[in-house]
């Protein structure tokens, strides 16, 4: 190697080191907010009726997970690592999306504010842009399309470049792997609820795109990355997504099952005889 | 309050509901089996096949979510049968049977030949790989209806 491309690439590692320092406090600062904010509602929710301490438990373990993803050592790595990459995707979009959606944020909000900011939150969450994206289908397309459209254009390798598209990928990945969560899980309340088998079938559909494009990253990495990284780090995503689906799935059935239950009251006729 | 609703909403509906939960459990359970024994266990079938054809991966992509679908739900209508004291054991095993064996053979004739996923094992007598494993696929699903036909209500477990 020439001793000019040598310096060339050692600028291009200085440019990534300035860059995740400059990124990774940014994408720190709303996690942090978003932790205040859910500990303080807790707390002051528990002059009425306590909050159970195992929301808040899942809360913090989400937003652990999220900054795990956005600084310290892995986040570091992932730039110029496809395998820490996607332990930073795993992370940031399924693991703490899972967490956050099961400490059932907006039921903790929406029961902790004045009636009048919550009425506000409440009609801002059935605005019509946040009711088309909490559609499980809407949601679908931006979780797994927006990860097709990471990998397979050259948005990869702009977001290892540019810190504003660096953030925005992160952004995205994590509130489209958010909404799309919270929209299978409905936990929280929503203004439509959908029908289990509806939502059944999104998560299905979730679950094979997200396999689909694991394997076919193995044969086809994106630009700049390694084949022994490509293969490594999709058989990771695949493995990982499934074991995230796994207990989206579990909590899903559960949910059916819950609802399906056999029930006396119900049934004034029973007394056929 | 059993034997009540029981009367009411007709057996019919549960006598399909075991077949059901037993058909899921079992493609579920073949798909799991394939993972554990085959690729991680064994390392005859390989993650990713160079000669894989794109409808290969797709379908692949699918029956692999979908059996993660199958085993959980499959084992909570089990749950859900138990709950109403609906279970039928026979007819149950028999959709175990029927629905492992379906599988079997789509993937063994379908993903394996037709789509070329990957083979059972990477050595020169495939064949003999592959007519083992459909053959039992065929033997699990002449079983399986067997059994699910000749269960009858009265098997029901109390």
């Amino acid at each position: 190697m020439l001793p000019v491309q040598k310096r060339v690439i050692e600028m291009h590692n200085e440019h990534h080191m300035q860059m995740t320092l400059s990124a990774s406090p940014w994408l720190a600062v709303p996690f942090i907010i978003v932790l205040s904010l859910y500990v303080w509602a807790a707390f002051r929710s528990r002059r009425r009726k306590a909050w159970p301490a195992s929301r808040t438990a899942l809360w913090i373990a989400g937003v652990l997970c999220s900054l795990a993803a956005v600084m310290g050592p892995v986040a570091q790595k992932a730039h110029t690592d496809f395998v820490a990459h996607m332990t930073v995707h795993l992370l940031l979009g399924m693991l703490a999306p899972l967490f956050l959606a099961l400490a059932a944020p907006m039921t903790l909000f929406l029961r902790t504010l004045p009636v009048q900011q919550a009425r506000l939150l409440s009609r801002l969450l059935q605005s019509r842009p946040l009711l088309f994206i909490t559609n499980p289908a809407a949601a679908l397309v931006l979780n797994i399309g927006g990860l097709w459209l990471l990998y397979t254009t050259s948005l990869y390798t702009l977001m290892q470049e540019n810190v504003l598209a660096h953030v925005f990928v992160h952004l995205h990945v994590f509130l489209a792997g958010y909404v799309f969560t919270a929209s299978i899980l409905c936990i929280d309340p929503a203004p439509f609820r959908r029908r289990f088998r509806f939502r059944a079938a999104v998560l299905l559909l979730a679950l094979a795109g997200h396999s689909i494009l694991s394997k076919f990253l193995y044969a086809h990495p994106p630009a700049g990355v390694s084949s022994i990284q490509a293969e490594a780090g999709s058989m990771l995503m695949y493995y990982g997504g499934d074991a995230v689906d796994l207990v989206l799935v579990i909590f899903l059935c559960s949910q059916w099952f819950h609802a399906a239950r056999p029930r006396k009251a119900a049934r004034p006729t029973t007394t056929l005889s | 309050m059993n034997d009540q609703s029981r009367n009411i909403r007709g057996s019919s509906n549960f006598s399909a509901r075991n077949l059901w939960s037993g058909f899921l459990f079992g493609v579920g359970f073949v798909a799991f089996f394939d993972e554990a024994v085959f690729h991680q266990l064994l390392h005859w079938h390989h993650f990713y096949d160079q000669s894989t054809t794109s409808a290969g991966l797709v379908s692949d992509g699918f029956f692999h979510a979908f059996s993660w679908f199958a085993t959980v739900g499959g084992l909570f209508l089990f749950a859900d049968l138990r709950r109403r004291q609906e279970l039928v054991r026979k007819k149950w095993l028999g959709g175990i049977l029927l629905g492992a064996g379906v599988f079997q053979l789509y993937d063994g004739v379908i993903q394996h030949k037709v789509m070329r996923l990957h083979q059972i094992r990477y050595v020169e007598n495939v064949w003999l790989y592959d007519l083992v494993w459909n053959i039992s696929a065929v033997l699990m699903i002449i079983v399986g209806a067997v059994l699910a036909t000749r269960a009858k209500k009265g098997d029901r477990d109390a």
